[in-house]
């Protein structure tokens, strides 16, 4: 027997409509408690994927208008009788509905525990627990695409290229040790060293898709620099729609990193405005140059911003060479005042785009920019994979193992050793596609889920 | 009419060689203990190759004779040559093969039955076996009832054998000897689940009927290994030799021609084959664009001009049988012998064996050997010596043993039996263990004597040479770590002739051992220290200090596997009552009652899927206790 669970399924905030699920044996008798049907019929006479129009009510006052859904074992999200109570939106409304629910007998759903109850009861595997996770703390429109994506299994399909072939390796490895001594014929061995070096370059592929994953569900580290006055907080006003920044025409005015959220046709960037590069005199500034620099250092995009009147100024210079090779671009604002010199942007091999940020013009220009350096800009949708965390950690331990099994293999190690290395190699990427059952892995992917789903 | 015939501990039925080493084991554990034969001429019989060990067949052996089995010291005793296969493929592949004299083989371990105490050695065939409150029963053909605590079925291919030679068949057991009929229907009453396994040896010949004059030849090696730790490798005749011969078109041509005639293509044997170990026909069909087939001539033994022809095996009617032999180059005039056939038996399904070799809801009946589905000698006996074991310590009311995957060959045969299932014969290879680099037949000592010890079978003086051996190899293996050598001309001379970089400075002894060029025994003019030690452990040294990196790896992923397989499953579980369990999962599950979530993880029709429902299950009985 479970206790009764429930939580605010919904995220809370500005929303229209809020939801309430409740979970477990007595979720239909705990619902019954605080809810009343407009036509009068009681939730337990309903079947299951019956919707019932009525009200919330508490200590004999009405909350508000809802809709209850009914959904019965086994088929429902968790397993287990569920009734979902839909009411307006907004916190509060939420908040008060869920209180009736615990008063009623529920327990309040401990984090994840939606989602562990559908796993425990074989509603989905552990990868699909695992994508659902992701789906909850997605923050963006390709966010969720992408975990969509995971959960309908294509990642688990470009694994199974790769796992094939080194599970095919292993066996040929351990075939080799069974084949006699004297029959010559066996094949195969000599095939390793090019089946393990197709694994690499394939398992180093699906490595080079973590940055752009993880960059579209958890967004783009942006760090803003560029002389004082350049326009910084204006083009950052621009991209959030609001002023944000201290906006002032007296040079080192933003002293501490301004950090803002803006959605860039669903590609979520992350921008720290800075203090600039240029060596400052005052102490306080000095600090923020400081940081500035450390943050391009982990930046996955950085956007220079250029006053196009100004382009011969030496710490234009400075900034350049420091965003040499990196992922940047630069943008020459005040494109409505006059024209700039591009030469110097050219010669160091970066991207550059003239707009106004007061105006907005070149602003689509920017925006496909942005989307080609972050390689966001052709995703295809079905064909793109991308790795968390965990997942990221097995594909790079596959390809350590991977690397000391060629490695062992080069050198001359017989064949019984070489083949403890690729065990390793194939034991991570099993890991990964939930093929080989670790307790780690179960922890590891229930201790992130949130309360609610 | 019946008559009582005696009491007994334990008894085995059949004495081959899962059968002598389960009545061995079990004498010496002190059990009175009773041992049945259809043919006290056929104790220990080889009706196949006369040889014993071969790849991961000799890791079995020498984890017998760890644990204090028979088989290691017979084969060294009856030894016409000895080989360490696969030299060139690394130390976890190593394995020990021997020609063996087969008669000289039945004879020692006759007589090894014979003398042993607490063990009685009987011709007669088991026709009935039934429970009774009081145990066991065992009747004789003449109708002698015998009553055990305990019974172990070790069969071979006696259970209602039959012979299969082209459109000809019989019911037979091996090399002349009856079936046994009687039992099969008992065992049928008893409701376990039978099935039909068939397997088939080639034909022995007549040696001077051989031109080997263009034959290949192959020798033993030039260093013997014994089987047993306790063997001195001085005693062990190493001077027989065998011979290498090929297929070719025209046997293929006559074969092919004649297929029609073979029992198992015309659809007569319902048996199935051993994968592993197929007929020549089968081979040819199953292999069609294999120009030629390998085939070892070997001795069957010193005082017998009898010529085993490995690889050969055959169920084609006899005249074609000396047909296709005769195309084969150095038999271009050979005088058959003995014809080779298939044989068909009944066995059980693994499947309904616990992994401690007892029958699941059949209290004190064991099975072993080809009962349970295996083939091969050595499979057998490792089997016998495990049940042996059990059934002693069941009656003793002593906890049972099960050695797990990763402490032997010998755990992973079992396993695998019992968990995975067979569908056609089981047989040893290395590539069934996931743990070769620790499962090494030079270390066999090592992973299992200190059990045997324990348990009672490997007696105190074997025990103590076994602590002296390991204690003379860790005290090298910790000198040679300790060891640094300078730079010099000569080892640098040496390091360049072996390919591989000289040393500017000192360098550790040990990890120029580990450069794949270069080893132990070649950098002994630069070790002054170096301690005189036999071969054998010498060779452990090399293997410890070489590979010590890869076997820290395979003992990492041990660690890791044995997290599961602490995570104990009851025996008594209710499947049904866990939710998000799928139907065919806990079925199986049923069925098996895996001891451990490692076990169940490696049951087919188990996802991983499963396994995390099972381990959730467990955590959360663990919370609510």
């Amino acid at each position: 027997m479970s206790k009764t669970i429930a939580a605010i399924a919904t995220a809370l905030g500005e929303a229209s409509i809020g939801i309430v699920r409740i979970s477990g044996d007595e979720a239909i008798a705990v619902a019954q408690k605080v809810f009343k049907s407009a036509s009068g019929k009681a939730l337990a006479e309903v079947q299951g994927y019956s919707a019932l129009f009525g009200y919330v009510e508490a200590q004999g006052q009405r909350i508000d208008e809802a809709v209850a859904l009914v959904f019965l074992a086994p088929k429902s999200y968790t397993g287990e009788n569920v009734v979902e109570l839909s009411v307006h939106g907004g916190s509060f409304v939420v908040r008060k509905v869920l209180r009736a629910v615990l008063e009623a007998g529920a327990f309040l759903a401990e984090r994840g525990e939606f989602t562990r109850r559908a796993f425990e009861n074989g509603k989905m595997s552990l990868n699909e627990a695992e994508s659902v996770m992701d789906i909850i703390s997605a923050d963006g429109e390709q966010s969720l695409r992408a975990s969509v994506l995971a959960k309908s299994g294509v990642l688990s399909q470009k694994c199974n290229a790769i796992k094939d072939r080194l599970a095919f390796a292993a066996a040929t490895v351990a075939a080799f040790s069974d084949f006699p001594d004297e029959e010559p014929e066996f094949s195969g061995i000599d095939k390793l060293e090019s089946m393990l070096s197709e694994s690499k370059a394939e398992l180093q592929r699906l490595l080079d898709t973590y940055d752009t994953g993880r960059m579209i569900r958890h967004g783009v580290n942006t760090v803003i620099v560029g002389p004082p006055n350049a326009g910084k907080s204006t083009l950052m006003n621009l991209l959030s729609g609001y002023e944000r920044s201290i906006v002032t025409p007296i040079a080192g005015t933003t002293r501490d990193i301004v950090e803002e959220t803006v959605n860039l046709d669903g590609l979520v960037l992350k921008l720290s405005d800075t203090a600039g590069l240029r060596n400052a005199a005052d102490e306080v500034e000095q600090i923020g140059v400081k940081l500035a620099r450390e943050r391009i250092d982990s930046a996955d995009l950085i956007i220079a911003v250029v006053d196009s009147s100004d382009t011969e100024n030496s710490e234009i210079k400075q900034i350049f060479e420091v965003l040499k090779g990196r992922s940047a671009v630069v943008v020459y604002n005040k494109s409505d005042i006059c024209t700039a010199d591009k030469s110097l942007a050219e010669k160091q091999g970066l991207k550059f785009v003239e707009m106004s940020a007061k105006d907005g013009s070149g602003l689509a220009e920017f925006k496909s920019i942005v989307k080609e350096i972050t390689k966001t800009d052709n995703l295809s949708g079905s064909a793109d994979v991308f790795l968390n965390e965990r997942q990221r950690d097995c594909v790079v331990r596959t390809l350590q193992n991977v690397n000391e099994t060629l490695s062992s293999l080069q050198m001359g190690m017989t064949m019984d050793a070489v083949g403890v290395l690729l065990d390793d190699a194939l034991a991570a990427l099993l890991e990964l596609t939930g093929e080989r059952v670790t307790v780690e892995v179960m922890n590891k992917v229930f201790e992130h889920f949130c309360v609610g789903k | 009419m019946n008559y009582f015939a005696g009491n007994y501990d334990c008894i085995v039925i059949g004495a081959g060689h899962a059968g002598i080493e389960a009545a061995l084991a079990s004498a010496r554990l002190g059990l009175k203990t009773a041992i049945f034969t259809i043919n006290l001429d056929a104790v220990g019989n080889m009706p196949c190759n006369p040889s014993i060990g071969g790849t991961a067949k000799g890791h079995l052996v020498r984890e017998i004779d760890a644990l204090g089995g028979e088989m290691g010291k017979a084969a060294d005793k009856t030894t016409l040559q000895n080989r360490m296969l696969n030299r060139g493929k690394g130390p976890a592949v190593h394995s020990l093969r021997a020609q063996i004299d087969r008669r000289a083989y039945q004879e020692y371990m006759k007589h090894t039955l014979e003398l042993q105490e607490n063990l009685h050695l009987r011709q007669a065939e088991i026709v009935d076996l039934f429970r009774l409150e009081d145990g066991w029963h065992c009747v004789t053909m003449l109708n002698a009832e015998y009553v055990a605590k305990t019974v172990i079925l070790a069969t071979g291919t006696y259970l209602k054998g039959k012979i299969y030679v082209g459109e000809v068949s019989f019911e037979s057991g091996p090399d002349g000897m009856f079936p046994a009929n009687g039992l099969e229907t008992a065992l049928g009453k008893l409701g376990l689940p039978l099935r039909r396994f068939k397997t088939g040896t080639p034909a022995r010949v007549l040696r001077s009927s051989i031109d080997f004059r263009e034959l290949e030849v192959q020798p033993g090696d030039d260093t013997v290994t014994p089987f047993s730790f306790n063997t001195d490798p001085e005693t062990i005749r190493n001077d027989m030799v065998c011979y290498i011969s090929y297929t070719n078109d025209k046997t293929k041509e006559v074969i092919l021609r004649n297929l029609h005639r073979s029992p198992l293509y015309g659809g007569m044997i319902e048996g199935v084959g051993p994968r592993y170990c197929p007929s020549l026909e089968d081979k040819i069909v199953r292999f069609a664009d294999k120009k030629r087939h390998q085939l070892f001539i070997e001795p069957c033994g010193a005082s017998t001009e009898e010529m085993y022809l490995q690889g050969m095996s055959s169920s084609l009617p006899e005249e074609v049988q000396i047909e296709f032999y005769r195309t084969i180059k150095g038999l271009e005039n050979v005088q058959v012998m003995r014809n080779a056939y298939a044989i068909e038996y009944t066995c059980i399904d693994p499947l309904a064996l616990k992994v401690t070799l007892e029958v699941k809801n059949c209290d004190g009946l064991y099975g072993a050997g080809q009962f349970n589905g295996s083939s091969g000698y050595e499979e057998a006996a490792a089997q016998g010596l495990i049940a042996g074991i059990n059934a002693a310590l069941k009656v003793k009311g002593k906890e049972q043993i099960v050695l797990p995957r990763q402490s032997s060959y010998i755990g992973t045969l079992i396993d695998d039996l019992c968990t995975k299932g067979c569908s056609d014969p089981y047989r040893m290879m290395t590539s069934r263990s996931e743990y070769r680099l620790l499962l090494r037949q030079d270390n066999a000592d090592e992973r299992l004597s200190p059990l045997g010890h324990e348990i009672g079978l490997l007696g105190d003086a074997e025990y103590n040479a076994f602590l002296k051996r390991k204690a003379l190899k860790n005290a090298e293996v910790e000198r040679i770590e300790g060891t640094f050598l300078g730079p010099s001309q000569e080892l640098n001379r040496l390091l360049e002739e072996k390919g591989t970089v000289p040393i500017k400075t000192g360098v550790r002894l040990s990890d120029l051992i580990r450069r794949p060029q270069l080893d132990y025994f070649s950098l002994a003019p630069f070790d002054k220290e170096r301690p005189e030690l036999p071969f054998e452990i010498a060779e452990r040294v090399e293997t410890e200090i070489k590979y010590s990196g890869y076997i820290e790896r395979q003992a990492a992923q041990v660690r890791e596997t044995e997290r599961l397989e602490n995570k104990k499953l009851p025996e008594n579980l209710d499947y049904d009552g866990i939710k998000g369990l799928r139907l065919e999962a806990a079925e199986k599950l049923k069925k098996i009652r895996p001891q451990s979530i490692g076990q169940a993880s490696r049951i087919s029709g188990v996802s991983p899927a499963d396994i995390t429902v099972l381990i959730i299950y467990l955590e959360k009985q663990k919370g609510d206790n």
